[in-house]
């Protein structure tokens, strides 16, 4: 039977540690509401968003009440409107009613994030995966939930350049469009290399072309946990440190599972995976940046960063797997600096640049995340930084994405803020050299030896 | 069997357990196993209970016991069983 010291470690880790279940996410497939009639198409989502997740919200909050964890956040994915909307837009304005119709009935059915507002391109877009990217600043502009996603390489296909160079110019127009809001539409906007189906964490999340009709999805998060459980083993070999890294995320994961379970077996709709991602957040003791420092480092950009963040995802991967019977998403640790009080201390302090990022991401998920950049950075080199994150997800097999802030009117030494579980970030300063000719070049960069394994 | 956990933390004072065991009798809640400790003051227990013969919903007994324990200065919770037998047993 459970005895008294196990539960006061559960609830010190709710209540002391900021563990907590990040999200539950619904995957729903839109594919049934396709329709030539841009009035139809958008009745039948609407219909098809508010009928499938009615009860997801007040599901997540029995679940949290009765097994005292707190559940963050309640959201919805749902299949690329690129190929939704196919048959019925004809310009981008015609994409934006569908941002509309998203941000309405995610309202309506009380999620704070709905994604799905994406294109598949990694290697070439339709004229309707066009359209859509096209229309993404307008759409970010215009709505509050919606969350927007582009994939634009894989390590099957390569790296879409001609989606890379057109993204540079979104992102900047995003920007410009929320410029009195701190820019903050492109807080709601990922490019991706290797993007998962089945990924539950936002501005990235969408219901893959593979998934079923509908599923549940779990976010789990603990790097407060993770810490308070290093601290007792401060100077122990790598050994004990890995070992305590994985009991921990065991522990953790473990949290994610039952809730998953609980969600899906409540609304009746398939459990899809346990995402086992360290996701911090701006609260103070919940931090990735905190972790590594623990592990032995002044702050996190220090040498041996790169090391420590390995072999704490590494880790965490090791403990969580077997804690869970579908893992999937991400799952790693993400490094985004504006929502890590950590990291944001770090780069004003001079130990963090995005180059130090770069590296980071090679080893851990998912990429160059929540990074404010000066407003004037040109459109070439928003899109160089993009290649060069694609590149390390295309030759790793692995995912990488870019979440970058153009803080238009700003520049280093100013801060962005965006309030809530998003925080505040300091522009960080970006290498000035050009890369005009390179992302200037039409094509496609070809998928790698290593993808021709048939 | 619906299983909880029931722990109540706060200052040691007369009557805790008394009062939140009135409580759980009048909604016909049994009590398996109760284990206690004092801390420098403070009163810290854990109860594990029997909900299967209780007619009331989950969310409506948490409440009540939460009530009871603000009533007497002491920080009651309830939570289902699984959240720990998930975490601490495999």
């Amino acid at each position: 039977m459970i005895n008294i010291s196990e539960v006061e470690e559960t609830n010190d880790m709710i209540e002391k540690e900021n563990l907590d279940v990040r999200t539950i996410t619904m995957g729903i497939s839109l594919f049934s509401c396709i329709d030539s009639d841009l009035d139809r198409l958008n009745a039948n989502v609407y219909k098809r968003i508010t009928t499938a997740a009615k009860d997801l919200v007040k599901t997540g909050e029995d679940i949290s009440r009765e097994y005292g964890i707190p559940i963050v956040n309640k959201r919805i994915s749902v299949t690329p409107i690129a190929m939704i909307g196919s048959a019925a837009c004809r310009k981008p304005e015609d994409f934006v009613t569908l941002a509309h119709t998203m941000d309405r009935a995610a309202k309506d059915v009380g999620v704070n994030l709905i994604g799905g507002y994406s294109a598949l391109v990694s290697k070439g877009m339709t004229a309707a995966d066009e359209l859509l990217i096209r229309s993404i600043p307008q759409a970010l502009a215009e709505t509050e939930r919606v969350c927007s996603s582009v994939n634009v390489g894989s390590t099957k296909t390569g790296i879409n350049m001609d989606a890379v160079r057109l993204i540079g110019q979104i992102i900047l127009e995003t920007a410009e469009r929320t410029k009195e809001r701190d820019s903050v539409g492109c807080m709601k906007f990922v490019v991706f290399c290797n993007a998962p189906d089945d990924n539950p964490f936002m501005a990235g999340a969408f219901h893959g072309v593979t998934e079923a009709d509908e599923i549940i999805n779990v976010g789990v998060s603990g790097p407060g946990v993770v810490k308070t459980a290093l601290e007792k083993v401060r100077g122990e070999s790598f050994e004990v440190l890995c070992e305590t890294i994985k009991k921990t995320a065991f522990k953790v994961t473990r949290v994610g599972q039952l809730v998953a379970k609980e969600a899906s077996q409540r609304l009746g709709v398939p459990f899809g995976i346990v995402d086992l991602s360290l996701a911090p957040t701006p609260a103070i003791g919940d931090s990735v940046a905190d972790i590594l420092c623990e592990i032995g480092l002044e702050h996190a950009g220090a040498p041996g960063t790169t090391a420590a963040l390995a072999l704490l995802n590494d880790q965490v991967k090791k403990g969580g797997i077997m804690a869970s019977s579908y893992v999937g998403g991400l799952s790693g640790a993400f490094i985004p600096v504006s929502e890590d009080q950590g990291m944001i201390d770090a780069v004003e302090a001079g130990a963090l640049t995005l180059e130090k990022l770069e590296a980071m991401t090679c080893v851990c998920s998912v990429g160059l995340d929540m990074i404010a950049i000066p407003g004037d950075t040109k459109a070439t080199t928003i899109s160089g930084i993009i290649a060069d994150e694609m590149a390390i997800g295309m030759i790793n097999q692995k995912t990488t994405a870019v979440r970058l802030i153009p803080a238009i009117g700003k520049t280093v030494g100013d801060k962005v803020e965006f309030g809530g579980l998003f925080g505040y970030a300091p522009i960080m300063p970006v290498n000035q050299f050009s890369c005009d000719a390179f992302v200037g070049r039409t094509g496609r960069i070809p998928a790698p030896i290593h993808s021709f394994k048939n | 069997m619906k299983k909880a956990i029931i722990t109540v933390v706060g200052q040691d004072t007369v009557g805790i357990i008394a009062k939140i065991c009135t409580y759980l009798a009048e909604e016909k809640i049994n009590i398996l196993d109760i284990s206690q400790t004092i801390v420098s003051g403070y009163f810290n227990m854990m109860m594990i209970v029997d909900l299967s013969g209780c007619s009331e919903n989950f969310e409506k007994i948490a409440d009540s016991l939460e009530k009871t324990g603000t009533q007497i200065g002491v920080i009651v919770k309830c939570q289902r069983e699984d959240i720990f037998d998930s975490m601490h047993r495999i």
